[in-house]
């Protein structure tokens, strides 16, 4: 009879452990986007499985500074950052986008009720980023060369963002950023020719510099975005192995 | 009667109700005659409406033009929460004149003890001749006025214009129907309801005389609040706690506020403290005290009562209306002191903070910094962005302010409502506007690879038959939805938009379309032969400060006919065009030329 109860008892407490697994890590359909197994301390936020190859800690490091640079694409790229973080619950915020398309946004994954955007900042650009990183997650900031930010202002910024643990995105240059990632060779698919088909994915390489990469810079090829709006990695069998991670 | 502790019996309520307020409160915001039909219309559908319109088969849910149809005369009149309380004020002050203790339930609805007045009075019903009397006199308002034991039973009282006898209260509610439990605006009961009356559970006698600790297992906890409610209980078990007196928040507002969007402002800090305080203490409030003082020194204070605990938003909901009513009301000058008491308060159970003590501590300062960033730029400059219906990707986007109502659905509907005054809903409009991508035809001839591509969703109608015909044969296949019933206009996800863009969806669309010049290999303008067939091949694309280059592929153009029925609505076409360097953009022909509307960037 005890033996009975201790074998439900223990059966009890094994059913209790598994439902605290599944509690702690949730629970991920797609194997890929485990691999890159960023660090476990919540230290760094999680990008999409294409572009956490191409970074150096797996994803983005609390703390650091991303420059996004002016190419075509560069929206995407932003969004491709920002999605993976934001579906698992991360606060982000956009500032000085006016035309921020919320709804590719939405469709890159990105969870719209954890998105704030300030669209036009005006005067107060600096002041707004400093409020935003104090209690944000990820912060991009758009027209901060127009605004004419002084290099004080930057590197205070940076400071305060390395201090909170959020990530500072800077679409545009960034002098002093700890990573630069730059949208290349973008080739639309979809268009069959003579006005049929229709703009189906963006298939692009993303270039990334900087700390803890070597001096060339590493490139990954994905989808910015995807058939459906999120950024995918580019299937292997469409893209040759030698390219979907070449160092230049 | 099982489950319920003996002794365990509501105090004497008496509800006083005034039917139809929000038509009531509009009708005589707008100066119509109260012999005139009239109903408020919230998204196309009637939310309420007057009883010389009910008369004539005007119906909760109905649809704007069917009501009309019904009813030629009817006065379609617009919601205003804000107004409903306004002017709902001076019948809150008529009946504070015979009793104390008022709590506004919400507007159109006070609840007060009923011991006081009765017993001056005379009993019960003097009381309630008395206050009917004294609230037309006053302010010319018809009521009604109900007794029994407990808030909800004296709500259901007050319908009828009864009393009921003191513990008669569960045989008053037993032959009622179940749908009794989905009268509160706030709170959606209708899927328990529609459960209840699936189980054959048709009277609330038969849903109370189940077992409590059954109905918690297996209808979870608002079928618990309802359960109670049904055996004439109150909705929580009398274990409220009163509140210590620090929970109170207090503000001074120094200059004073004499204007209602200040105010409101003001009242959003001090609610949220509330909220930190309470949620410090574990606590939240079921019954929010409102109090303010005036420059000329005279306290205000009115009591609102709520079903649900009350959140954020919803205290700040309050506050502004009874600042709104006080200020217009006038006479007592500007507010320099508001204070917020929890009256009531319950164990707080729906938000907790996580596990690890992670969710809510970055909710709370991702709220901290946003709030301090509007600061800066005013309420209006941080916004956050909601899908709603519309087919293009500007049209499906709304940006409200931080922290105000998401509106998910509900504000959809408001939206939709808003977006298109006086228009039919999208759903009534003709599934031509279906303008979504078929393979072009410009480039002349169908080879193999130009299969038509699929549609945008599910629910596209089939593509018409192209050619001039479309319009006539269109005109004929208008589709009669089937008419909904009860609350599905609000509660219903938006329809499918045939004809949206699918996506992938540009990254950036301007805020307002960019003048474009397409040009074709000869130089000249690329002009629309038809709604969808371009004259000529485009090959090169400039726009003034934006994305300009030689065309390397295009597609479409894909015509978009939609508010056909608005004066000056033109037709447009979209096109999408890629450049030599990457760049996708999205084109729309409007008024003879070409606009850059969004890029693919």
């Amino acid at each position: 009879m005890a033996e009975v109860t201790r074998a439900d008892a223990a059966s009890r407490l094994e059913v209790a452990r598994g439902l605290l697994r599944r509690v702690e890590r949730p629970a991920r359909l797609d194997p890929a986007r485990v691999a890159p197994s960023p660090g476990d301390d919540g230290r760094v936020l999680p990008v999409t499985a294409g572009l956490a190859r191409a970074l150096p800690a797996g994803g983005l490091r609390r703390g650091s500074t991303v420059a996004v640079g002016a190419a075509p694409g560069a929206t995407s790229l932003l969004f491709a950052l920002l999605a993976e973080a934001s579906a698992s619950g991360a606060w982000a915020g956009v500032v000085g986008r006016p035309d921020l398309g919320a709804l590719a946004a939405a469709e890159a994954g990105i969870r719209l009720d954890r998105l704030a955007l300030v669209p036009d900042p005006g005067r107060d650009l600096v002041a707004v980023v400093a409020a935003l990183v104090d209690g944000l997650d990820l912060v991009a900031v758009a027209g901060h060369e127009r605004a004419g930010v002084r290099t004080a202002d930057r590197q205070r910024l940076a400071a305060r963002a390395r201090q909170r643990g959020t990530v500072l995105i800077a679409l545009g240059s960034w002098p002093g950023a700890d990573l630069e990632l730059t949208c290349t060779r973008p080739v639309w698919e979809g268009l069959v020719g003579g006005g049929a088909g229709r703009l189906r994915a963006r298939r692009a390489g993303v270039r990334v510099r900087g700390r803890g990469i070597a001096p060339g810079g590493r490139e990954t090829r994905v989808l910015l975005p995807g058939p459906v709006g999120a950024p995918e990695s580019a299937t292997v069998d469409a893209i040759p192995v030698q390219e979907r991670v070449a160092a230049v | 009667m099982s489950g319920a502790d003996p002794g365990e019996v509501p105090v004497r309520v008496l509800a006083l109700w005034s039917p139809d307020w929000p038509v009531t409160a509009a009708a005589r915001a707008e100066g119509v005659p109260s012999h005139r039909p009239a109903a408020v219309v919230v998204a196309n559908r009637v939310l309420a409406c007057s009883a010389t319109a009910r008369a004539h088969g005007v119906r909760r849910g109905l649809r704007r033009r069917e009501a009309q149809a019904r009813c030629p005369d009817l006065a379609v009149l617009g919601r205003d929460p804000e107004r409903d309380a306004r002017l709902f004020e001076p019948v809150v002050v008529a009946v504070e004149e015979l009793a104390p203790g008022v709590e506004v339930v919400r507007p159109g609805l006070v609840a007060l003890p009923a011991r006081g007045p009765a017993g001056f009075f005379g009993g019960e019903l003097g009381a309630a001749e008395r206050l009917v009397d004294q609230v037309a006199a006053r302010t010319g308002v018809e009521c009604q006025v109900g007794v029994a034991d407990g808030l909800f039973a004296a709500v259901l009282a007050a319908r009828r214009g009864v009393a009921v006898e003191a513990g008669a209260t569960p045989a008053f509610l037993a032959p009622m129907d179940v749908d009794e439990l989905d009268r509160e605006p706030e709170i959606d009961r209708s899927e328990l309801v529609g459960l209840l009356r699936r189980l054959g559970l048709r009277s609330l006698g038969a849903f109370g005389s189940l077992d409590a600790a059954d109905v918690a297992s297996r209808f979870g906890a608002d079928a618990v609040l309802a359960h109670r409610l049904a055996r004439g209980l109150d909705p929580r078990p009398p274990v409220r706690r009163c509140p210590p007196e620090e929970l109170a928040v207090e503000l001074e507002l120094d200059p004073p506020v004499d204007r209602v969007d200040a105010a409101a402002f003001a009242a959003r800090g001090l609610a949220e403290r509330l909220h930190q305080v309470l949620a410090g203490h574990g606590l939240s409030c079921t019954r929010l005290g409102v109090a303010a003082t005036t420059e000329q020194g005279e306290e205000l204070l009115r009591i609102w009562r709520c079903a649900e605990p009350l959140t954020p938003s919803g205290t700040v909901d309050r506050v502004r209306w009874q600042l709104d009513a006080w200020l217009t009301r006038g006479g007592s000058g500007a507010v320099v002191r508001m204070r917020l008491t929890p009256e009531e308060t319950v164990t707080a159970g729906a938000l907790q903070l996580g596990l690890w003590g992670e969710v809510g501590v970055a909710d709370e300062r991702a709220g901290r910094a946003l709030v301090r960033a509007q600061a800066l730029l005013g309420p209006g400059g941080v916004l956050t962005a909601v899908l709603t219906g519309g087919r293009d990707p500007a049209e499906r986007v709304r940006l409200v302010a931080w922290g105000d109502a998401r509106g998910t659905l509900d504000g959809v509907s408001d939206e939709r409502a808003g977006a298109m005054p006086g228009e039919p809903a999208p759903e009534e409009s003709r599934p031509s506007d279906d303008a979504g991508p078929r393979a072009g035809r410009a480039g002349g001839g169908s080879g193999p690879g130009r299969a038509r591509e699929p549609g945008p969703g599910a629910a596209q109608p089939p593509s018409p038959p192209a050619g001039p015909m479309r319009r006539n044969a269109r005109r004929g296949t208008r589709r009669t939805k089937p008419v909904r019933t009860a609350r599905p206009a609000l509660l219903s996800p938006p329809p499918a938009w045939p004809g949206r863009l699918p996506a992938p969806s540009p990254a950036s669309v301007l805020p307002e379309p960019q003048p474009a010049v397409l040009l074709d290999a000869a130089g000249g303008p690329v002009g629309l032969r038809a709604s969808d067939l371009l004259a000529t091949a485009p090959e090169r694309l400039d726009t003034p400060g934006g994305p300009s280059g030689t065309v390397v592929g295009w597609a479409g153009p894909w015509p978009v006919q939609q508010r056909w029925w608005v004066p000056g609505a033109v037709g447009t076409a979209r096109l999408q065009v890629v450049l030599d360097d990457g760049v996708a953009v999205l084109l729309t022909a409007a008024r003879g030329r070409w606009w850059l509307s969004a890029v693919y960037d």
